[in-house]
Formats: structure tokens, sequence, C-alpha cells
């Protein structure tokens, strides 16, 4: 089966102020894949994932140069949607951030956002979602209690199932499970696979081993550089780096 | 250490029970005087002989027209700002110098805004001692409160929650109108309490710009008097004691009960935060 190219992002880099956080950035991400980002804390790829979605925006200050394509668009161009390409490229975040609204409300809000209205469309979505996420049964019977109040695990899920509501090709996700204990981490880990037949996912992860148990691609980050990036197995049993090697035997990070 | 503890307590209990006691007394007094003279006449009886006798049915109008207007105005005005202080200029200059003017608005003796409001409202745009005049006054006077409590209720929204929604492919007002507004219901209600107590006691500013007539107000252009106005021209001449005493007391019960009101709806819209 041929590897399509999701993104293609050619010398990247990006200042906050006087700060180089990325430094020539290349890399390609492959459609259905998983692709793994690690690195230690604040080797800037929780950055690199937000220049994906261009959540950097939000940020004052900060410059960016290179291009980013997605489907062969550059997003960074003046001209790109940037809430076609959200649409498109969804996110879930490192803390659990359910709207303070229902279970409901928390997943219908993007496809209400993006227009729809019928009701029984909706309750579609809500099903389908929470199916996908495989929330349905825990949460089926308090739709219209506050999100708030499941547990940290469940509101993930539920973050995951609000992103896929608005129907994306790509979930980014920064760190999904640094919040959560290991049953709820196993359980996020578990979706995962099924999720890349139909997503392409770029997870952000301290976890070396959750970087090895899920991801097809893994890219090692080190000080705003990428290191290198190649299928896992050969990450993690043959580095072409000695950087690389150091890190995930745990010689550093 | 004990024994200064014990003394700190000791003083801040005090401190406390003056608060308190001063607070129960002026009520209780003016609850005493007043109440009994309060019927059904006193509420639907337009004031005979400038409020000597009769009742204060038109007044009681007055009141709520005048300090309705004034809140309807600053409402959409003072949330507005504060979104746009907050939400779109965050940080720049021409904010802080806005946000010091808006401090210095709020410190303003009210009978600055009466005269402004009588000079700019009344005269120079001729409208008359009018509700209009007085209700613009009044929300001129409400802004800096309601700007502020909106403001810090803003502030207290996770950034989570506008990345989460941005990240869904909303735009930024989307974001504000159904994500960060909803969050900020009960500060906003707060700000608006703070705003209608303000308002509905307010004499100076309100005796320049809407007059005193005694006549039930028709329209927006009408003069009218509001209670705080009646209260000190029957307290200023001595007209009558015990009407002097009723008003006042209907005048706290009113405030009284838009606080427990909004309390009540405050307690039920908060509480779904989470982490």
């Amino acid at each position: 089966m041929e590897i399509k190219t999701k993104f293609a992002i050619e010398k990247l880099n990006l200042h906050y102020g006087s700060f180089h956080a990325l430094k020539e950035i290349d890399m390609t991400i492959y459609e259905n894949k998983i692709t793994a980002l690690i690195g230690p804390s604040g080797c800037g790829k929780s950055t690199f994932l937000r220049t994906l979605n261009r959540m950097n925006d939000l940020i004052q200050g900060v410059i960016i140069e290179g291009t980013v394509r997605f489907d062969d668009m550059d997003i960074y161009q003046n001209s790109y949607d940037i809430i076609e390409l959200r649409k498109k490229v969804g996110m879930v975040f490192q803390r659990p951030n359910p709207f303070p609204k229902t279970v409901y409300e928390n997943i219908v809000y993007g496809p209400k956002i993006h227009g729809e209205k019928d009701k029984s469309k909706l309750d579609h979505i809500v099903e389908k979602t929470l199916r996908e996420v495989a929330l349905w049964d825990e949460v089926k019977d308090r739709l219209h209690k506050p999100a708030t109040g499941l547990s940290g695990g469940q509101q993930q899920r539920l973050c995951i199932a609000r992103c896929l509501a608005v129907e994306p090709e790509v979930i980014l996700m920064d760190e999904p499970t640094s919040a959560l204990d290991p049953v709820a981490t196993s359980k996020i880990e578990g979706l995962l696979e099924d999720l890349a037949v139909k997503y392409t996912i770029v997870i952000v992860t301290h976890n070396m081993q959750q970087a090895g148990r899920v991801s097809n691609y893994t890219s090692f980050f080190l000080n705003g550089k990428v290191i290198e990036t190649d299928k896992t197995e050969v990450i993690f049993s043959n580095p072409r780096d000695k950087k690389t090697e150091d890190y995930i035997t745990g010689r550093f990070g | 250490m004990n024994k200064k503890n014990a003394a700190f307590y000791g003083f801040i209990g005090i401190l406390a029970a003056i608060t308190l006691a001063a607070l129960t007394i002026i009520i209780g007094y003016i609850l005493m005087n007043g109440l009994t003279y309060i019927n059904l006449e006193f509420l639907a009886e337009e004031p005979r002989r400038m409020g000597k006798e009769g009742g204060i049915h038109s007044v009681i109008i007055g009141t709520l027209m005048v300090t309705g207007v004034g809140i309807l105005i600053a409402t959409p005005i003072g949330i507005a700002a504060a979104i746009y202080f907050n939400e779109y200029a965050k940080g720049g200059k021409g904010v802080a110098v806005i946000r010091f003017f808006t401090e210095i608005l709020a410190g303003i003796p009210s009978i600055i805004f009466g005269l402004f409001g009588f000079a700019f409202f009344v005269i120079f745009l001729g409208m008359g001692w009018s509700v209009i005049s007085g209700g613009l006054t009044l929300a001129l006077m409400v802004l800096p409160t309601l700007i502020r409590a909106t403001e810090e209720s803003l502030k207290t929204v996770p950034m989570a929650y506008r990345e989460g929604s941005l990240s869904l492919g909303a735009t930024k007002w989307q974001t504000i109108v159904k994500v960060i507004i909803p969050c900020c219901k009960p500060g906003i209600l707060t700000g608006l309490i703070l705003g209608i107590g303000r308002a509905i006691g307010e004499t100076a500013a309100v005796m320049l710009t809407v007059g005193g007539s005694l006549r039930v107000p028709t329209s927006l252009f009408d003069s009218t008097r509001t209670m705080s106005v009646h209260l000190y021209i029957l307290s200023a001449e001595g007209l009558s004691r015990e009407k002097t005493y009723a008003t006042a007391a209907l005048l706290i019960i009113i405030v009284l009960m838009i606080n427990i009101t909004a309390n009540l709806i405050s307690s039920r819209l908060g509480g779904t935060y989470g982490n």
C-alpha cells in the first residue's frame, strides 16, 4: 500500500521574541499513521505540534519561517483559511479541557459552530463519536449532566470525541495521558490504534514506552532541532544518532 | 505569642461586630420607623401636596424607569468594553490609558456626573429633565463598576477553554459568545447588582438630570422623581417625617430584594466550573 504524505514541513523556524524555539525543522507526517514526537522538556515538541494547526498564532511575538504543507497547501500563506485548517486538524490537550457544559453539548459544540442544526444528526454524532472513544456505555445515561463531573480519563476521551465530532483528518495530541492514571492511559493508548485507521495522529509524549507502544514513526527532538525521524522500531532498536540512543537508553532527559 | 494571637483575634472580632452592628442598626432603625407607614395606599396612590400626603406610586415608577434605562444602556456597553479590553486589546498601551480613565471615572463624585449630565444631555442635546437624561447619566456612573466586574470574571476563565474552542475551528467571536460569556454570567451579574445598587441610590446626579416631577412618566422624555430624590426633598424640606421613613424603608427593601434575587440566580448559574 502506498503511503501518502499528510504534512510536509520544510526548514521551519520559530522564534518567541529572542528565543529560537524551533530550528530548521524538516519532517514528513504520513497519512493514517501515528507519529510520536519525543524529547526532553522544553525541546520544542509541543511548540512544533502547535504549528500544525496554527495554535501558536495565539501567542504574541511569535515569528514563524519556512513552510508547513498540509495536503500540498502551505498553511502559513495568508490566503489559507485557518478555520478550515482547524476543522481538519483537531487537537487534544495535555489536561482534559471539557467546556463547563453537559457531555452532549461538549460534543455538539463543534458541529453546531460549523452549521449543523438537525437534532437527529447531532444525536447521531454524539453516539457515534462516544462509541469511537469507547465512552458511550459509561456516559449514555448522563449525556445531559455536566461534563466536569466525569473522571479525568473520561474527560480526556470526551475531548477526543469532541474533536472527532467535527470530522477531522488529523488529530494532534499534546501529551494526552500525562495527567491521567495508568488505567485511563492504557484505555487511551488502546484507542489510538483504532483511530489511526481513519485519522492521521501526531502525538507528543514524555513517555518513551508510550511512543514505542503506540506509534509507527518517531521523531526525536532536542533543543529545538529534530535529531532524527524514522520508523519507531528503527529509532528504538537502531538509532543513527548517538544523542537519540543516549536519550532512549535513559542517559539523559 | 498565644496572648498576642488572642488579642489580635479579639480585636478583629470587635471590628467585625462593629461593622455588623452598624449595618443592623441602620437597617433596623429605618425599617422600624418606616415599615408601619408602608401600606397599599402608600404604594398605589400618587403623592399629594408635594408628598406630604398620599403615596409614592409615581415615584416608584420613576425610580424603576430611570434605574432600568441606566442599566439597560450600561450593560451592553460595559460587557462589550470588558470583552474588548480582555480578549482583543490585551496588554496594549491604549487599553492601559482607557483603563486608567475608567478607574478615575469610578472615583468621581456623583454631583460632577450630575453637572455633566445637566450640561450635556439636558441642555446641549436638548433632552430636558427626563428619564433618558437621567438614565444616560447613571449609565456613565455605573460603567466602571460593570466593566471591572466583567473583566475580573473574564480573567478567571481558563485559557484551556479558549484553546479547546479555537482548536475545533471556532472563531474568536464564537468562542467568546458560546464558551467564555456563559462562564462569566455569575461575575457579570455581580457587576449588575453593584451597578443597580449605585444607580438606585443615586440622588445628586439624578436630581440634576431627571428633575423632580411627581407625575407618572409616560415617556422617556418626561421628567420624574426617583425615591432617593423624593427622600432627599421630603427630609430637606421637612415635609413629612413618616413619609420620609416609609420611602427609605421601601428603598432598602427593594435593594435587598434585588441582592437576594441576584444571589439566588448567581448560585444557580455557578458551580459548573471544572478544574
